[in-house]
């Protein structure tokens, strides 16, 4: 880690913005301060059980700011009480640092990839580019939904005064049996195309290849590269 | 405000004939959520699990339920998390609906019993029955079988635009959340307002439904339903995903539809439903009946649950 993903990892309230989506209080962490005032942000979205502060900047260039936010249920975000996650309603907590944030390029890890792609599809206007990178919860629960079950997960981590924070239970088994069919993939990258001002809008630099991802992968405005390729491509933009 | 308030406490509603709230009332606790679980009956009678529709709540059933009673059951029901006297919670899924449910059939010993369920109700104890298979003897689908009819026959550009609507609509119903609060209104304003969603109910019965499913503010009567709550929203369901969990139902299944289009409905016809019928089902489409069967029929719907169950 670099010194300033420590400073991250601290968790120190100035790096924190407090967005509210409806009864949740979701951390916006600044993660690195802008080299470039007319950059516009990056907007980082962590994997499944991940945290913002953890993920740090993972390193990469873009001379405007970074941030990262926390989803429900994860870093410093509120907890729900009795869980009742759905892929979607993490698309709403993005929406809230759109409206906070304006026009931004998203780089999305595992299930912030697939959130990712939803944003950009939402918001074509203000999601200029997303990358999609490998990440815990990249696979999401397949094409259809499997056979159900009942789960009432209890705490199996305590959270302490230090970071890292422990996920909500309810989040780690919910939002892993997010059913993904690949033609909801397609229809959500047709939505951002059809209004994106980008030829290129989503990049694809993960190597995972769960059914939703392998369908969008050869479509028209999708291009595979590294995620450095990616952020270059979308800092000219 | 004042005048508002005296109209409304002299505002005299009608309660339907043979409308009884519930015998019982209890809270169950459904990993923090508070559910407002409603009974009618002998307690010591058999019991029978039935869950209200979206945006419904179990008063409801105040006219369906005593009728169940009266023919020998134990009649639970719940409050939806976000409905009713239930706890409006931080986030609603689906699979949250059914933990919930699950939560309401533990409290209730004992082996397999009958399920009946309304609308999304009845998806619900389809899934339940799914996810409990011991804990189920018989199941009542009372228009809650989803069919892709509701669907518009549109082009693929078409599609594309409205899916698109319908994703900005969401996103900025949600950005509008925060502290949102439901009109408040008088009794008749209420009744109004439910109509568009019951545009076959009777205003007496939709007057009597504020005073039970409505709080008394200082502002006016406000729906206790979580005013969070939206119709719609985007997702990846398909109504062909509960159809297929039809076939392997193992317990006798009684499905009825109201062959009357309406708001609520979800217009699926007879021929939809066939194939997928389990061995043995039984499906009854009523002409001239709308989506709220048992509350338009209480009586007709009543006797054919009882004469079917076991």
């Amino acid at each position: 880690m670099t010194a300033a993903d420590n400073a991250a990892y601290t968790g120190t309230a100035e790096t924190i913005t407090w967005l509210r989506h409806n009864r949740i209080d979701l951390a916006l962490h600044e993660l690195r301060a802008a080299t470039d005032p007319n950059q516009r942000p990056l907007l980082l979205l962590h994997g499944l059980g991940e945290e913002s502060a953890r993920i740090g900047t993972l390193d990469v260039e873009w001379s405007g700011p970074i941030y990262g936010l926390d989803f429900t249920g994860h870093g410093r975000s509120t907890i729900p009480v009795g869980g009742g996650y759905t892929s979607e309603v993490l698309v709403g907590d993005v929406d809230a640092a759109l409206a906070h944030l304006g026009p931004v390029t998203i780089l999305g890890r595992g299930l912030g990839a697939y959130v990712a792609l939803m944003a950009i599809a939402a918001r074509p206007d203000l999601v200029l580019g997303t990358v999609l990178a490998d990440g815990p919860g990249i696979a999401g629960g397949g094409v259809q939904p499997g056979t159900p079950t009942l789960v009432f997960p209890a705490p199996l981590f305590a959270n302490t005064d230090d970071s890292p924070h422990v996920p909500d239970p309810f989040a780690l088994v919910e939002l892993a049996r997010d059913v993904r069919p690949p033609d909801y993939a397609q229809s959500l990258l047709l939505l951002a195309s059809d209004v994106s001002p980008l030829n290129r809008l989503v990049y694809v630099s993960a190597v995972a290849r769960p059914e939703w991802l392998d369908a969008i992968v050869s479509q028209p405005g999708v291009q595979l590269g590294t995620i450095e390729d990616a952020l270059g491509y979308f800092a000219g933009v | 405000m004042g005048q508002h308030d005296d109209q409304q406490d002299d505002y005299e509603v009608t309660i339907p004939e043979g409308a009884r709230r519930p015998d019982r009332r209890r809270i169950v606790d459904s990993s923090g959520v508070q559910i407002s679980v409603a009974e009618w009956g002998d307690e010591d009678a058999p019991p029978l699990l039935m869950a209200h529709g979206g945006f419904d709540f179990a008063e409801t059933l105040n006219r369906f339920a005593p009728m169940l009673a009266a023919g020998g059951y134990r009649v639970i029901s719940w409050d939806q998390r976000g409905h009713g006297d239930s706890s409006w919670a931080h986030l609603y899924s689906w699979d949250a609906d059914v933990r919930d449910a699950a939560a309401v059939l533990a409290t209730v010993p004992g082996g397999p019993i009958p399920f009946v369920g309304h609308s999304k109700g009845g998806s619900l104890v389809m899934s339940l029955s799914e996810v409990a298979p011991h804990r189920v003897s018989a199941l009542v689908n009372l228009d809650g079988l989803p069919s892709g009819n509701n669907r518009p026959d549109v082009s693929e550009h078409e599609r594309t635009r409205m899916q698109r609507d319908e994703t900005s609509a969401w996103l900025e119903h949600r950005r509008k959340l925060s502290d949102k609060q439901r009109f408040p209104g008088t009794i008749p304003e209420l009744a109004v307002r439910r109509g568009r969603m019951n545009t076959r109910m009777p205003t007496e019965w939709l007057e009597y439904l504020v005073t039970v499913g409505a709080r008394h503010d200082p502002d006016g009567w406000r729906w206790k339903l979580d005013p969070t709550m939206r119709f719609g929203g985007f997702g990846p369901w398909r109504p062909e995903w509960s159809m297929l969990r039809l076939p392997g139902l193992g317990v006798p299944m009684l499905g009825v539809l109201g062959n009357e289009p309406e708001v609520m409905g979800w217009g699926t016809k007879e021929a939809d439903v066939v194939p997928y019928l389990p061995r043995g089902a039984r499906l009854v489409g009523l002409d001239g009946v709308g989506h709220f069967v048992h509350i338009e029929q209480p009586r007709l719907i009543a006797d054919m649950i009882l004469e079917f169950l076991p």
